[in-house]
């Protein structure tokens, strides 16, 4: 067990080292940040004296050992575009963006989950026919469409829900929130759905093929074999034993839910990270640039370290391979 | 290994090639095995298929012809005029009174480009973009995955390494990042020539992995069987037995990767697009035009956005069938 453990956060170590290579190497080449702050009038006195400061002219190990230090303190230095801090600048954005995710995987897992489990009892139900279909449907539609197309029917013809920002925004302790405001809710609805949507049909299907196949297991027929009322081996038995996949998956999918609420964002000019990250992008700001990578990849590691830890505590199996030292 | 050795195996080598019969016979023998084959019998079993092949076939046909099928050759900023911008489809009106007319099929954008013409030139981007990253990422994902698999050990814990970090983050976020990093190391007027470059690397760079791994683990398999064993006895070269005896074992899987890629692909692309950091909006692909047409839908004209939309929507869903019947065609276990 211990073992495990130690594994699984040295090779986290080893991601994290990895990305902050890469983010260290994007300030160390990709532009000038001598440059990017003098401008085009600085003396070449000002700009020794600036790169001494900054420590440019240290050798490279020591640059790059200094960035990790600052980076552990959440010093990620200004923004190139906007000359503030690039922390402050994620603090602000980071409450809309894990609103906009969390809701998203609420509405995925409360509505993936029960479709699934009605597709497995029922399979050949028409209700089960029409629900495949639409999850074909919703695998084929790209995010920035179906989020299109809801702006349009529900925003424009419609007129029933707003089409963009976050309406009202309630300060909690420093924490933005407009989960506490009807208005709120009816500006997170359409975001949310749209991000949900793909998860969505992946968790019915995951449920469903899960379903499928507990149902076929030897446990499952001795239980009707005592007679046991159908509703405790569907969802006693059967439903109990799908979820460890479906934790595990979900476990992964937020770090993508995260990625795609980039393209949400833009479709629905919410103001969060991953529209700071792509407006980053198009200004070439470095700074916000290697913070966000950095700190994505914090955060998929420490989900990608969870679901691990989850999936070992859930599962006993796993627990007598590894007492061996065996891997997978 | 002895020269001696060598010298046999060249023997042997040359021996098969007399064998062999000429290249149009060759060619003339596999199209027959092919269509007495099982993937040909399944096709014509499967409906979907068909229709899904048949839709992708039309959808490439007006891809390529493009230049000559589009009533309006819409690349051409020359003839574009401002007086035809933003018409309705024909037999529409739009908000503000302006009927359709039949020379604009399915209506103008904002620059009085013909939507119908503009589709079929963004068609042409978005699959050759397509294409051209899921040939450099089965290229180097195969290539890698071979390695990987035939030559094991250090190289490949380094290789599998790196493709395990990267299955870590979502296709669209590495994407996203080399081409904001293109984008920082090349001077302005540079980045802009080379975009569509810069964005076929950065889609085939977050595809590459899935040809890896399933390469390796086929590899892996193959790697033990007898043909191999006897291939390496006789002494031929590990890069040759690699390309001619191990890979032609393992293109079923690759292929039908590199059809469900190009699928992703296309979406990928779109979506750059989309978020204004794909192809130049001078020669715009779907998701460019779909970005075009976003900022006219709170003014209720939709056909702008919406027709692309649904061009992408379906060349996309008829690729993904045709990828789900190949991989179910190719699979002995479910036939």
């Amino acid at each position: 067990m211990l073992a495990f453990i130690v594994q699984r956060l040295f090779q986290a170590i080893i991601v994290m080292f990895v990305v902050g290579l890469i983010s260290f190497s994007l300030f160390q080449y990709v532009g000038d940040p001598v440059n990017n702050m003098l401008g085009p009038e600085g003396t070449i006195e000002e700009r020794e004296r600036l790169r001494e400061r900054l420590g440019l002219n240290d050798p490279v190990p020591v640059q790059f050992i200094h960035y990790v230090g600052n980076a552990l303190q959440g010093e990620y230095g200004l923004s190139y575009r906007m000359g503030k801090p690039v922390d402050e600048l994620i603090a602000e954005r980071l409450p809309a963006t894990i609103e906009l995710v969390f809701v998203s995987a609420l509405i995925a897992l409360l509505v993936g989950v029960p479709m699934g489990v009605y597709t497995g009892l029922n399979r050949n139900s028409w209700l089960s026919r029409v629900f495949l279909t639409v999850s074909l449907v919703g695998i084929s539609l790209p995010t920035f469409v179906i989020g299109i197309l809801m702006i349009l029917i529900f925003g424009v013809w419609l007129g029933w829900l707003p089409t963009f920002g976050r309406g009202g925004i309630v300060e909690l302790g420093g924490w933005q929130t407009s989960l506490l405001t009807l208005k709120g809710w009816s500006h997170i609805l359409m975001p949310a759905i749209t991000l949900a949507l793909f998860q969505l049909t992946l968790i019915m299907r995951l449920v469903r093929a899960e379903m499928l196949e507990v149902l076929r297991t030897d446990y499952i027929k001795f239980a009707r074999a005592r007679g046991l009322l159908n509703r405790a081996i569907n969802y006693g038995h059967a439903l109990k034993n799908t979820l460890v996949p479906v934790i595990t998956i979900m476990g992964l999918q937020i770090g993508s839910l995260l990625a795609f609420s980039i393209i949400t964002e833009t479709v629905f000019a919410w103001p969060g990270m991953g529209l700071l990250f792509l407006q980053g992008i198009a200004f070439v700001d470095i700074p916000v640039m290697a913070s966000y990578l950095v700190l994505m990849a914090l955060f998929f590691v420490v989900i990608n370290l969870i679901v691990d830890l989850l999936y070992y505590a859930v599962d006993p199996r796993l627990r007598s391979e590894h007492v061996g030292g065996a891997a997978h | 290994m002895s020269a001696a050795r060598r010298t046999d195996a060249m023997a042997i080598n040359t021996d098969r090639r007399e064998i062999t019969p000429s290249l149009a016979g060759r060619a003339a023998d596999s199209l027959h095995r092919f269509f007495d084959g099982d993937v040909y019998y399944s096709f014509r079993r499967s409906p979907v298929a068909m229709v899904a092949f048949a839709v992708t076939l039309v959808l490439f046909f007006v891809a390529i012809f493009a230049p000559w099928v589009a009533p309006h050759n819409t690349d051409d900023v020359t003839t574009l005029n401002l007086m035809n911008a933003r018409f309705p489809p024909w037999g529409f009106t739009d908000p503000f009174g302006t009927e359709g007319v039949a020379r604009f099929l399915l209506g103008t954008d904002d620059q009085g480009r013909d939507i119908f013409s503009a589709m079929m030139f963004g068609l042409q981007i978005s699959l050759m973009v397509g294409f051209a990253s899921v040939i450099l990422a089965a290229v180097v994902g195969t290539s890698l995955g071979l390695i990987s698999g035939y030559i094991g050990g250090r190289l490949d814990s380094v290789i599998m390494r790196i493709a395990d970090i990267q299955l870590t983050f979502p296709a669209i976020l590495i994407a996203l990042l080399i081409d904001g990093t293109v984008a920082g190391l090349l001077p302005r007027a540079v980045a802009q020539d080379l975009k569509i470059y810069v964005l076929i690397l950065a889609i085939a760079a977050s595809q590459w992995v899935n040809f890896a791994r399933t390469v390796r683990g086929s590899t892996l398999v193959e790697k033990n069987k007898e043909y191999v064993q006897a291939a390496k006895v006789i002494g031929v070269h590990p890069a040759l037995i690699m390309i001619r005896h191990v890979l032609p074992n393992v293109t079923g899987p690759v292929l039908v990767i590199a059809t469900l890629s190009l699928a992703l692909a296309i979406l990928t692309e779109a979506t750059l697009s989309f978020l204004g950091v794909g192809v130049p909006v001078t020669h715009p692909s779907l998701g460019t035009l779909i970005r075009i047409g976003q900022q006219y839908i709170f003014s209720g004209e939709w056909w702008m956005t919406i027709f692309p939309s649904l061009a992408l929507v379906v060349l996309v869903l008829a690729v993904n069938l045709l990828g789900d019947w190949l991989r179910d065609a190719l699979n002995p276990k479910l036939r």
